[in-house]
This record gives structure tokens, C-alpha cells and sequence, in this order.
């Protein structure tokens, strides 16, 4: 019986986070240190045709500026961990600050100041004056649609069916357009770093998804063995993918350690931050649907185009997971790219599927007015048993008992089909519901383990734990497997010094690292179990590794407790105070033969003002199918961001863009809004556990990016029900339902 | 942010001599708007004089009449007993706005003082005619959601962004300013902002070196009746895209006196005389709000993007005034 796994445990970090013991990368202490500020540019296109340093030089505590006059090369840039999501084989193109006279993008680093404090440098910031050859800037995607591309048409996905001649001759169709604007991710920790050089060795502090993504850029950038660069990143203030590339800052404020020869610190502005990483791209889709009159789908097409930079092809795989949905046999769903003058966007939570779900959800929404069938219904008419492009078996989806289990909790019986009936005194009522589906991804990932005679063990792997309880979570696993007490297990993360881990991004971090965990404990199970057994009169001789586990510090027959040892014995008999395991796992080849997914389902209610146009979303219920729940507690605490984020998306957020400049204009949390607690009302998650040894051996499937992925559609087809407008272009602000 | 010098004052006569001797210094107070564009570059005084240990916090009755101190928290005066009691649309407005922690640092005085919330106004790199005369306002031809409908020019579209100030206009209120000579004078709330024209510069009439001292409150009949709607993007802490302070007072149904302030549509709070004089004497229902209300938007002229701000404001005054007369409890009879 697990005493630790499916049992509420709460953070680990969270004293620490609280009183301010847990150090983000920008805090730490490094004598010496020099700040660096950035410049930015101020056109969206053209080029610099000069830059005058001269008086900022001669501002107070001014040590040193760069420009692309002066900055050195790093070397050509190579590895292929730091290219953005595409189809493509070429060598990475990510943006380096300082390279050249170009613009790109508006608000693109064009110098670095370095000082002895942070205001000096922002302060000679200011005097930095650069003049421009402009051009127009183009950043309007939807006026550029024509120019839309298939970055690897050969690699894209080839049509099921003939979806084209199905949607002709289908009885019932729908055919809407869906945009969503350009988002940010505005965590909020700002990103920074802290590098600083001891000879030919670099240490960086960085707010990273992946200190081995950093170490590789900046060995690569330098022109030096990966073992000379040191990142450290035990915290991190939220990231949400905006730190899974390594961004152009650590680079920086390398070089700028490295010239200077003093620690260098460097942090973004909250503006800074809109062009200092990526974003989630703008999105233009257009869904075709076409079923027979009871409702079964005969055709999708789902065509999707989202924005890029000029001299990267940012592919947001808009259309990848919806195509999976529905047990449709045709489908076409073509993802594009459209090149502006901005900067090159990034994964941001539950990337592509949360976009692309949200025009497939409210299109089937839209389809189930015109057949005049249930939502709910609808979908479970198109239910997809297997992979509808492969045809292989899901290795587990509960899916549909999600949607039996949120419907019931929501109340979705008693909901009226017809729009605008449902009313709470001059508040318009709307009940809306969708689907939620993210992968159930496992990468390579290693972990050291040391079991200690004391009772104690230390867990240690170069993980990265950006909010959701990876300290927790893998201190959980380590004690159920180690049969410690959770507290005297210590985990550590975050660290070059660490095993390999991957970035923490596509939801598989507990999955990846987990397994590892599990899987090294078993190792130290064995090799304590081959040191007890040999012994003629051990009570486990004989026993097998699947007979024994780790509990209350002994090694004990699983049946028959009475049969143990005490670990601390084991090791004293052996002459030991410890042992250690390091270990890689990797995914199981058995996952090929299955098709694999996490899902969920969500139901809205929301209010909206009939005079005013204000939406509240009044309650949601959710119900998520993701493999086994290690630690309910920060699990629900993961599907309520991500419905926070949902309701974000949905209603409030949009980073506004001035195309006659190409510049945002709303880089800060007064003008770009995030939603306040006030906007998020009753909230209710539950799980559907699913018991998976496919997927791997803890059968742990991802639920970060889960949690948001059907809500913003979900919302949308709730003001339709609530209004009986069609609001196909977020955010849903009061305006649009004037 | 520029080095700039920081003077406490200990007495108004002081602190008002500092600023009138230096064109380049400011009063700080709360300092939650001024200390944010000074990061943002956008205001850049050589001299701060801390005005917050000035005995300048009293809210006291003064005959028939209220005085709010210029230095009195938001906080304080939201939830002071007597504004509570007799101006409850005041109470409204205040906590509508910004947040708890900002409406614990912010004052009085600086509530007027706030500037324009226009994005242009904020970006350095972007024209603005308000910031830097001369370069031209970025919001005409560009994202203008959330600006002016009245009484813009075309050197200025931006919007005053406070919540406390609406109220004000419907309460009467009175601004008393030190004058460097140290004799005060009373400027009518109404008359104390300005509508942008060829000087987008000046947000009020306060002459440099003057310091507000206090807001007098006079005696009215509307606390039974008042209201304070404010539309917004979020729940909280966000300006409004329209907010009306709205107020009656009534003879059984009959109107006797009304106030209609839009919050978030011009360059000032947008006092609309002919729509409450279109209320006096009138039954207090449905109907009559709905014409008070065409009157009040019919020489709206919306810029590309904030069109909808039209409608949205008759409906807000439309509501306002029914909650008002509903007791100003967040219902409508």
C-alpha cells in the first residue's frame, strides 16, 4: 500500500518560498558584481546607422557599453536543443542580441550598459542614442495571410480520408474563422542572470526550464567544453515556457562577465520581457465541419496559420492535437506560418492546444446548434475509442468518464439547449462545456540516488522546478521508494552539477524524472538486497527484487514483513555508511504499440451582464483524466492555474500591437491583464485516475498544461449559450457583446 | 530613473517654498503614479519634496460640510464614518479603484493628480504631446480602445483615469490649493482638471508650486441615492473603460436634483449638465434615465477603436441611476 503516492503532500519548498529563503537566480550574492541594462531599439525594421554611446559612457559609475560595433562573436550557433518547434532540419537561427546593424523587431536589444548599480546603468540607458534607417515593419498577420507557408509541407501531417468531398456532401456543415491574439506569459519572476568567470569557467545563475539547454548555448556561444559552464537554477518564479530556449540575456551577460572581467548581473524589465522571450503567436484558424443529421462527423478541416519572426519558423502545431479528437475518418488539418517583424514566439502553456482546441471545441459547439443535439452529446456520438490516424488502442483514456463525471457534478442535465434561456434575476446564465487533451510524455532523464545508514537519503537531478511541485513530487516517489520518511528525504535540482534531466516543458518532468527516481531506487533495492541475501542466515534469502521493498528503513518481503532487515544493518554488516545509483531512464518501447494522451473535460457557467457585456465565470468544474495522481494536493493546484489561465485567455488577455510601429504597446501588468483573484470564482477540479503501466511504470501522465487546454472554448460556448453571440475572437471583452 | 534630490518638508509653507524654487521639482506624496513614471522615465523631476509628514490628513466636518485632507489615505477616506455615511457615492468610487495596497499608500491630493493611463503616454519611443510637446499623439490614428470620446483634441486623446475625481464632480466638490504666497484658493473640482487643447501638458489648473491642501465636500441631498459603476477588463484593479457617478436626489418619484459624471471618456471627468437638468422634475424611471442618457453621449465623437464606449455609457447611466434610486446597493429595484 503507497504511503506517500495519491496521498496530499504539501510543498517541501513552501517555507522556504514564503519567508524568503528560496533563491531565485537573481539573488544571489556575488561580490563584485556589475549590473548590466538593456537598450532597446524603438523602430520595428531597418537598420542602425549609428550609435552614439559617448554620453552615456560619461554617466556616473558607468563601466563599459556594447553595441554591434563592439561586442564580441560568439561562435555559430549549433545545437539543436535551442531551435523553436518546427518541421525544419535547418541549424538553429535563434535571435543573439548584438549581432548586427538589422532590426528585426521592435524593442530588440541594441546595446548593453554595464555599471556599478542598477540605476546608473538604467540611467545611462536613457542616453544611449541610436539613429535608424527605418523601414515598415509588418506585424499585422491577418492583413499577411496570403503569404501564409508550410515551413515542411513533407513532414506535415497527410490528410485521413477525403475530407474536402466529405464536407461537400455532408448534410449538416459549419465553416467559421477563429482568431486569438498575441499572449504573454508574464510570470512573475523577471528573467535574469548572474554570470561570472573563474579562468576559462563560467558559473551562471539563470531562471532556466533547463540548465542543460543554458550550459549547451553558452559552451556552444564561447567556443567551450560544456564541463567548463556551471548553471545553477534552484528557483523558479513561474516560466510557462518562456524559459525552455535559452533567451538572448545569458549570452549577454556572459560576454559581458567575460570582457569585463567582474560578475555580471542582468535582469529584464517587466517591458523588457515582451521581446526578451518568446510569445504565444497569433493565431488565425478556420474550421469546416461536416456531419451526417445525427450528428456523426463525416469531415474536419482545420487549417490554422500562426505568426513567426522573420529568421525563425515557429510552428505553434496548432492543429496536431485536434486532429486527434474525434473518431472522424476525414481530415485535413494544414498548419501554417506567417512571417512578421516580431520576435520569434515560444511554447507558452498547453501550446497549439489550447489555440487549437478552442476553434475546434466552439466549431463543434456551433455544430451541435445547427443539429440541435447536445453539446455533451455531440461529442460523445464522435467519441474516438482509438487513434483516429493510427488506429492503435489508447494505452488509457477516461475520458469519457470525464465528461459522464464533470457533467454530472456540473448539473449539464438540467441545462436548456436554447441560448438565452437561462437566466439569475437580469443576468444572462450560459452553460458551456469542451475537451481538454495534452500527450503523456516521457523523455530520457537521470537522477543520483544515495540511501544513507542513517536513515537519511539525497536525491539530486538537473530538473528544474518552475512552480508545479517537482521538489515535492520526486521527494514523494524517493520516499515511497526508499521507505523513508518524506522528511528525511532530500531532493535537489536544478543544477549542472546534477544528472542530466530534460527542460521542464510538455508536461513531462514528474514522468520523466519520476520514473528515474523509481527505477534508481529499485537499482539500490537490488544491490541491498544481493548484500542482505548472500548472508546464510538472512530472513531475505533467496527472496527475488519483486518480493522485497524499502519500508520504515528496512528491506522486507512484501508478504511476509516480518522478514526483514534494517538497511542500516545491511550496511553495517557491509562496511557502508551509503549507497549511491545513478541512473537514466528512458520510455519504454512499449509505448510505440499504443497510442498515448492525457484528457479532460470542462463545464462553464458563466454570467454576463446584458447591459454592460461583462462576463464572470461564475463556476467551473472540471474533471481530468491523466494517469495516476501522485500529489492531489499541488495537482488540483495545477488544473486551477490552468483554468486561471483558461479564463485569462478567454476573456482578458491580449498583447496589443501598434502595427504603424510594429511595437507593443501594452508591455506591463496594467495594461495587459492578467486575471485577478476577483475574476475567479468557485473552481472545482477532480481526476479520473487511470491506471497506465504503458505509459510508464508509475503510470504518470502530464496535467500542467491539461488543466487550460478546453476552457477558453468552453467560456466562449458559455456566452453563446448565455447570449446567443458567437464571439470567434479573444479575448471575449465587454465590447464585443454590446 | 534620473538622480534626483529628495527634500522632506515638515510644514506646507515650507514644501510649497521648495517646489516654487526649483521648476524642475515635485511634490511626493503616496508617490504610487508619480515613482512608476519616474522608472518609465516618463517624469523626470531633478528634486523630490516628500510632503507626507505634513498635518494634512484631517478629515473633519467643518459646518454643514465635509474637508478631506489632501494627505488622507484612500483607505481613510473611503471608510471614514462621515463619507461613508453622507457621501457613500465617494466611498464607492475610491474603493473601485486600484487596489488595497495601492489605495493604502495613495492620497487624496495625488487621486486628482494621477495621470492619463494612455499606453503612448507611457512608452518614451512612442509621440506623445502630453509627455513630450511637440511629437504628436500616437493614440489618434493608433490604439485608442480605451481613450477619449469628449472633449479631445487633436493634439490629445487621452483619458483622466481616476475613479475618486467622477465622484467628485457629482459631489460639488471644491479643491483647496496652497499658493506659494502661502494665501489658499478654491478651485471648483469641475474647473480643476482640463481638456487637453494645444496644451495636453497640463492635466488641471494648478500652477506650479501650488499644493492642494484639502477637497471640501458641501452639504447634499444624495446620500440616500447615489451610485458609482465603473466597466472594466478585469474585476480589479483596472481603469475604467466608462464609470458613472451618478446621484439623485427625489420628492417622492419626482426628481429634484441629478448628477451624471462619466468616468474614462475625456481628458477630464465628463460632467453632463443638460442630461441632469433633463432629469429635474422628472419621474424617476426607466424612461427618463434612458433619455438623460442620449443626452449625455449625443456629442460623443469616438476615435477608431473605442466606438463602443457610445452605448456602453448610455447603458452604464442607464443602470447607475436605477441602482441609485434602488439605494445605491449594487441592485436595481
Amino acid at each position: 500500500m503507497a504511503r506517500y503516492i495519491g496521498k496530499e503532500m504539501s510543498r517541501v519548498d513552501g517555507v522556504a518560498k514564503v519567508t524568503g529563503k528560496a533563491k531565485y537566480a537573481a539573488e544571489f550574492q556575488v561580490p563584485g558584481i556589475a549590473y548590466g541594462f538593456i537598450v532597446q531599439s524603438t523602430i520595428g525594421k531597418g537598420t542602425i546607422k549609428s550609435i552614439d554611446t559617448a554620453e552615456a559612457s560619461r554617466a556616473p559609475g558607468v563601466i563599459r557599453i556594447y553595441t554591434h560595433e563592439n561586442a564580441p562573436k560568439p561562435a555559430p550557433p549549433k545545437s539543436a536543443e535551442l531551435k523553436p518547434q518546427t518541421n525544419s532540419q535547418e541549424r538553429d537561427k535563434s535571435f543573439r542580441a548584438l549581432q548586427t546593424n538589422r532590426i528585426f523587431f521592435n524593442m530588440q536589444p541594441i546595446a548593453l550598459v554595464l555599471a556599478e548599480t542598477f540605476e546608473q546603468a538604467r540611467y545611462a540607458a536613457r542616453l544611449v542614442k541610436a539613429s535608424y534607417a527605418e523601414e515598415k515593419p509588418m506585424t499585422d498577420m491577418e492583413a499577411e495571410l496570403k503569404s501564409a507557408f508550410m515551413p515542411n509541407p513533407q513532414r506535415a501531417p497527410k490528410p485521413r480520408g477525403n475530407p474536402s468531398e466529405a464536407f461537400q456532401t455532408a448534410a449538416v456543415k459549419i465553416e467559421a474563422e477563429y482568431t486569438i491574439p498575441v499572449e504573454h506569459h508574464n510570470p512573475m519572476e523577471p528573467h535574469g542572470a548572474i554570470a561570472f568567470w573563474e579562468n576559462e569557467k563560467l558559473t551562471i545563475f539563470d531562471k532556466t526550464q533547463g540548465v542543460y539547454t543554458v550550459r549547451t548555448h553558452l559552451a556552444t556561444s564561447f567556443g567551450i567544453p560544456e564541463e567548463n559552464v556551471s548553471v545553477v537554477s534552484p528557483f523558479v518564479g513561474g516560466a510557462f515556457g518562456s524559459s525552455l530556449r535559452p533567451n538572448y540575456y545569458p549570452w549577454l551577460a556572459s560576454m559581458a562577465a567575460r570582457e569585463i572581467k567582474r560578475p555580471v548581473k542582468l535582469v529584464y524589465t517587466r517591458q523588457q520581457m515582451y521581446t526578451g522571450h518568446g510569445y504565444r503567436p497569433q493565431t488565425w484558424q478556420k474550421v469546416a465541419l461536416g456531419a451526417d443529421k445525427n450528428g456523426k462527423l463525416t469531415s474536419i478541416i482545420h487549417e490554422a496559420a500562426n505568426n513567426s519572426s522573420t529568421f525563425e519558423d515557429y510552428s505553434d502545431n496548432t492543429t496536431n492535437f485536434p486532429r486527434s479528437i474525434y473518431a472522424c475518418p476525414n481530415v485535413d488539418s494544414p498548419q501554417k506560418i506567417v512571417k512578421t517583424d516580431m520576435s520569434t514566439p515560444c511554447a507558452m502553456r498547453a501550446p497549439g492546444a489550447v489555440s487549437g482546441m478552442f476553434a475546434l471545441e466552439c466549431a463543434m459547439d456551433e455544430l451541435a446548434y445547427s443539429l440541435k443535439i447536445d453539446p455533451l452529446e455531440l461529442r460523445l456520438i464522435n467519441y474516438a475509442d482509438v487513434h483516429p490516424d493510427s488506429g492503435k488502442a489508447f494505452s488509457s483514456k477516461a475520458l469519457r468518464e470525464c465528461y459522464h463525471l464533470a457533467a454530472e457534478k456540473f448539473g449539464w442535465k438540467n441545462r436548456k439547449l436554447e441560448p438565452r434561456s437561462m437566466r439569475d434575476g437580469r443576468m444572462l446564465v450560459g452553460w458551456g462545456m469542451a475537451t481538454g487533451v495534452w500527450g503523456a510524455f516521457q523523455q530520457p532523464a537521470s537522477v543520483k540516488i544515495t540511501l544513507r545508514a542513517d536513515g537519511t537519503a539525497y536525491v539530486a537531478s538537473g530538473t528544474s522546478d518552475i512552480g508545479p511541485g517537482t521538489y515535492t513530487v520526486i521527494t514523494l516517489i524517493a520516499a515511497e521508494y526508499l521507505g523513508l520518511p518524506a522528511e528525511k528525504v532530500k531532493f535537489e535540482l536544478g543544477d549542472t552539477k546534477f544528472p542530466r534531466a530534460p527542460v521542464q516543458g510538455g508536461s513531462f518532468t514528474t514522468a520523466s524524472v519520476g520514473t528515474a527516481v523509481y527505477e534508481s531506487a529499485q537499482n539500490i533495492r537490488q544491490k541491498l538486497l544481493d548484500l542482505a541475501g548472500k548472508e546464510a542466515n538472512s530472513p531475505l534469502k533467496a527472496a527475488k527484487i519483486d518480493e522485497v521493498e524499502f519500508a520504515d528503513g528496512k528491506l522486507q518481503i512484501k508478504n511476509e514483513p516480518a522478514r526483514s532487515i534494517s538497511v542500516s544493518e545491511i550496511m553495517r554488516r557491509n562496511n557502508l555508511t551509503e549507497l549511491t545509483d545513478i541512473h537514466e531512464a528512458k520510455p519504454s518501447p512499449e509505448r510505440n504499440k499504443y497510442a498515448t494522451g492525457a484528457h479532460g473535460a470542462q463545464f462553464v457557467e458563466v454570467k454576463v451582464d446584458p447591459d454592460l457585456g461583462i462576463v464572470r465565470v461564475t463556476r467551473v468544474v472540471e474533471a481530468t483524466a491523466c494517469g495516476r495522481i501522485m500529489n492531489p494536493k499541488t495537482s488540483h493546484s495545477q488544473e486551477i492555474g490552468g483554468i486561471v489561465w483558461g479564463i485569462g485567455m478567454a476573456l482578458t488577455e491580449a498583447t496589443e500591437i501598434d502595427h504603424r510601429y510594429g511595437r507593443i504597446m501594452n508591455p506591463n501588468l496594467q495594461h495587459y491583464h492578467v486575471p485577478v483573484n476577483a475574476d475567479v470564482l468557485e473552481v472545482e477540479t477532480m481526476f479520473v485516475e487511470e491506471d497506465d503501466k504503458i505509459v510508464n511504470p508509475l503510470g504518470i501522465k502530464g496535467m500542467g498544461e491539461l488543466g487550460m487546454v478546453g476552457i477558453p472554448a468552453a467560456i466562449a460556448n458559455a456566452v453563446f449559450h448565455a447570449t446567443g453571440k458567437r464571439v470567434r475572437d479573444l479575448p471575449i471583452t465587454p465590447e464585443k457583446l454590446l | 530613473m534620473n538622480s534626483f534630490k529628495y527634500t522632506p518638508a515638515t510644514e506646507a509653507a515650507s514644501a510649497v517654498q521648495s517646489v516654487s524654487a526649483n521648476p524642475s521639482a515635485k511634490f511626493l506624496a503616496g508617490g504610487t503614479n508619480l515613482i512608476d513614471l519616474m522608472k518609465e522615465y516618463v517624469e523626470r523631476p531633478n528634486e523630490l519634496v516628500d510632503i507626507t509628514r505634513l498635518n494634512l490628513a484631517q478629515i473633519k466636518s467643518t459646518g454643514g460640510s465635509l474637508s478631506i485632507g489632501a494627505l488622507a489615505k484612500n483607505t481613510d477616506t473611503a471608510n471614514h464614518p462621515l463619507v461613508r455615511q453622507n457621501y457613500p457615492l465617494l466611498t464607492q468610487a475610491i474603493l473601485a479603484g486600484a487596489s488595497a495596497q495601492l489605495r493604502n499608500m495613495a492620497t487624496n491630493g495625488g487621486n486628482l493628480m494621477q495621470r492619463t493611463r494612455c499606453q503612448y503616454f507611457y512608452d518614451i519611443a512612442m509621440p506623445c504631446n502630453k509627455r513630450e510637446p511637440g511629437t504628436g499623439c500616437g493614440a489618434l490614428e493608433g490604439l485608442n480602445r480605451i481613450h477619449a470620446i469628449f472633449g479631445y483634441s487633436d493634439k490629445c486623446v487621452a483619458t483622466y483615469p481616476g475613479d475618486m475625481a467622477t465622484a467628485l464632480y457629482a459631489l460639488d466638490a471644491s479643491v483647496r490649493i496652497r499658493k506659494p504666497d502661502g494665501r489658499d484658493r478654491v478651485v471648483p473640482v469641475r474647473e480643476f482638471h482640463r481638456l487637453p487643447g494645444e496644451a495636453p501638458e497640463k492635466d488641471n489648473v494648478l500652477q506650479h508650486g501650488e499644493l492642494i491642501v484639502a477637497i471640501d465636500l458641501p452639504k447634499n441631498n444624495f446620500a440616500a441615492k447615489s451610485y458609482y459603476l465603473k466597466v472594466r477588463d478585469r474585476a480589479s484593479y483596472a481603469f475604467a473603460l466608462v464609470s458613472v457617478a451618478a446621484a439623485l436626489e427625489t420628492s417622492g418619484n419626482n426628481i429634484r436634483q441629478a448628477r451624471i459624471v462619466l468616468g474614462g471618456v475625456a481628458h477630464k471627468p465628463w460632467r453632463s449638465d443638460e442630461a441632469e437638468n433633463a432629469l429635474v422634475g422628472k419621474p424617476a424611471n426607466e424612461e427618463t434615465f434612458r433619455q438623460a442618457a442620449e443626452i449625455a453621449l449625443k456629442d460623443a465623437k469616438p476615435l477608431k477603436h473605442n466606438g463602443y464606449k457610445v452605448e456602453l455609457g448610455k447603458r452604464a447611466i442607464v443602470l447607475a441611476l436605477k441602482r441609485a434610486m434602488n439605494g445605491g446597493a449594487g441592485k436595481e429595484a
